[in-house]
């Protein structure tokens, strides 16, 4: 698979003719149906917005516990986290599993991550500094876990304007993914914002859950990268 | 369009006018204040005020009477946190690090048989059985802020009385300078003791005067009821002008020492958490501000957080037992 198919989620193989993982593995065309069906996008976005959603009805109703703003804060985090894991497990699944079609959905899923870490920072900026521009900056400089986080999102706003298949274009496919290849770093920074935080309470089992995961997806990276850098060596 | 400056009496609209009952309370007041007596009588009615807010019981548990404090600083007059966020929403690391996690777990905590060993520089060395100790003193009500070293607070009914009471029987001798309190660490009741977050037992202390001090309470209940598990029943201690990892929950000894004690969050990040942890707006946290803290179940979700007050608003009473101490040292 080359670069420019996986990062053109519109183009995707419409027939099962043109997969051979199709032909070759019962069910395979059935799973892509499914992949390829027009519902399939809208389908995804919903399913994105439900935590979201679920947050402001439990804002709204008062549902969120005894410090509602933290809830929030917290919450917003963790939905960052996962949809890093998920955008980052696009590709390792699609390979893994010969479907080209999961690339139709990172775009949305990167995005969506960018969304919720963008009300990640404001719940943090609203509810916990009431927007004090000085005293956010002065969090900003105190607390490295803060700092962290901050340059992780600030790291992930260029990637979220060049979403777009112009920006694609306009930039070129090679140095376009140089740049979205940035999200490595990103992922990293996020769980050390994550480590950071639990810190405190000396409470690591779920930073090591999320670490166990992004280890596992930038690994297969690693090896699929070194594995193709040895064939290429050895021809 | 005309500006006028002031039209003192001049209504348009018949709502704007102050009703007339009303505005002869404020001449009540007036003259109450004339009197030199407003001050007296606003703490009256607001106390009252208080007072009307606690008298509802939640209904879960055992009552608790009591009367109510006649300790300076003992009754704030602001808001009561309500009942399920106080039981509900705390730290007692022995059920587990969330903040949900005491009010989940602590349900397979016995409280019955339960004693309290008294012990160390002391003349009248004993191990108190809970029920001696419930009937030591004379129970109060107290309304205390509780300050989290985390950044939030509460306004919490608590019952008890003065530890002052129980230092006083069993007589401190010359050596006794420090106070350990030792909490339950029990593996089979409490799923939180086998992590490693912390040393077991938990154990925190006092300098033998802030001990003495009468706003230190041995406290046996809440919101006229006896203590839930999660809030550190059968007995725990309650320190309102330092933050709340100082006030020892479940506790099944008091040491009378001579040395500072070293206790559990001092040994887990000793530069982080000091033996004081008076509350101290001025004094951060290494990794955060302790400028201001958010009050749980009464600022609103987008409301500023409010200014934390020096010892936590008791310096009145207590300030002076840090007299000429640097509090950046002591922290």
């Amino acid at each position: 698979m080359s670069a420019m198919s996986s990062v053109r989620p519109d183009h995707p193989i419409r027939t099962t003719a043109d997969d051979p993982a199709a032909t070759l593995r019962p069910g395979a065309g059935k799973r892509k149906s499914a992949l390829l069906h027009p519902a399939a996008k809208p389908t995804l976005f919903a399913l994105c917005l439900l935590p979201f959603a679920w947050l402001l009805y439990g804002a709204w109703a008062d549902t969120l516990g005894a410090n509602p703003a933290e809830a929030l804060i917290r919450s917003t985090g963790d939905w960052t986290l996962r949809f890093l894991c998920a955008t980052l497990a696009i590709t390792p699944l699609r390979q893994w599993f010969e479907a080209p079609a999961l690339a139709r959905f990172r775009r949305m899923l990167g995005l969506f991550t960018f969304f919720y870490v963008v009300m990640h920072f404001l719940s943090y900026a609203w509810l916990d500094q009431s927007f004090d521009l000085d005293a956010i900056l002065k969090d900003i400089a105190k607390r490295p876990f803060i700092l962290v986080g901050t340059t992780g999102l600030l790291l992930m706003a260029p990637l979220a304007a060049t979403s777009f298949n112009r920006a694609i274009k306009a930039m070129g496919a090679a140095r376009w993914q140089m740049l979205h290849r940035t999200i490595y770093g990103i992922a990293l920074l996020g769980l050390l914002h994550f480590f950071w935080m639990r810190a405190a309470k000396n409470d690591f089992a779920e930073v090591a859950m999320y670490a166990a995961i992004v280890c596992v997806l930038l690994g297969y990276r690693v090896k699929r990268w070194n594995s193709q850098r040895s064939l290429a060596a050895r021809a | 369009m005309h500006f006028h400056e002031d039209q003192g009496f001049v209504h348009r609209v018949a709502s704007e006018i102050t009703p007339r009952d009303v505005y002869d309370q404020r001449r009540t007041l007036l003259k109450a204040l004339a009197a030199g007596s407003g001050g007296l009588a606003l703490a009256a009615w607001a106390g009252r005020d208080a007072l009307a807010q606690t008298s509802a019981r939640p209904g879960k548990l055992a009552a608790l009477p009591s009367a109510r404090t006649t300790t300076p600083g003992g009754m704030t007059l602001e808001k009561l946190t309500p009942y399920p966020d106080v039981t509900s929403y705390n730290n007692f690391y022995e059920f587990g690090t969330d903040k949900s996690d005491p009010a989940r777990h602590a349900g397979a905590l016995k409280t019955r048989p339960w004693t309290v060993s008294v012990e160390g520089e002391i003349r009248k060395p004993r191990i108190y059985d809970i029920e001696e100790l419930l009937k030591l003193g004379a129970m109060e009500e107290r309304i205390y802020r509780m300050r989290c070293v985390e950044g939030w607070s509460m306004v919490i009914p608590w019952i008890g009385y003065s530890l002052s009471e129980l230092i006083k029987r069993v007589e401190p001798t010359g050596n006794a300078k420090y106070v350990e309190f030792v909490t339950l660490a029990d593996q089979k009741m409490m799923p939180g003791v086998g992590s490693r977050v912390l040393q077991w037992p938990y154990v925190e202390g006092l300098r033998l005067d802030e001990a003495m001090n009468p706003l230190t309470l041995l406290t046996f209940g809440l919101y006229g009821e006896v203590l839930p598990n999660q809030s550190g029943a059968p007995v725990r201690a309650v320190v309102p002008w330092k933050y709340g990892f100082k006030s020892g929950k479940s506790i099944v000894a008091i040491r009378f020492v001579e040395k500072e004690p070293r206790t559990s969050w001092n040994k887990a990040a000793s530069s982080e958490y000091g033996f004081y942890s008076n509350v101290n707006p001025a004094v951060d946290h290494p990794r955060w501000s302790q400028a201001s803290e958010r009050r749980i179940g009464e600022d609103g979700l987008f409301q500023k957080k409010r200014a934390t007050l020096m010892f936590n608003g008791y310096e009145p009473q207590v300030g002076q037992m840090y007299a000429g101490m640097d509090l950046k040292k002591f922290f």
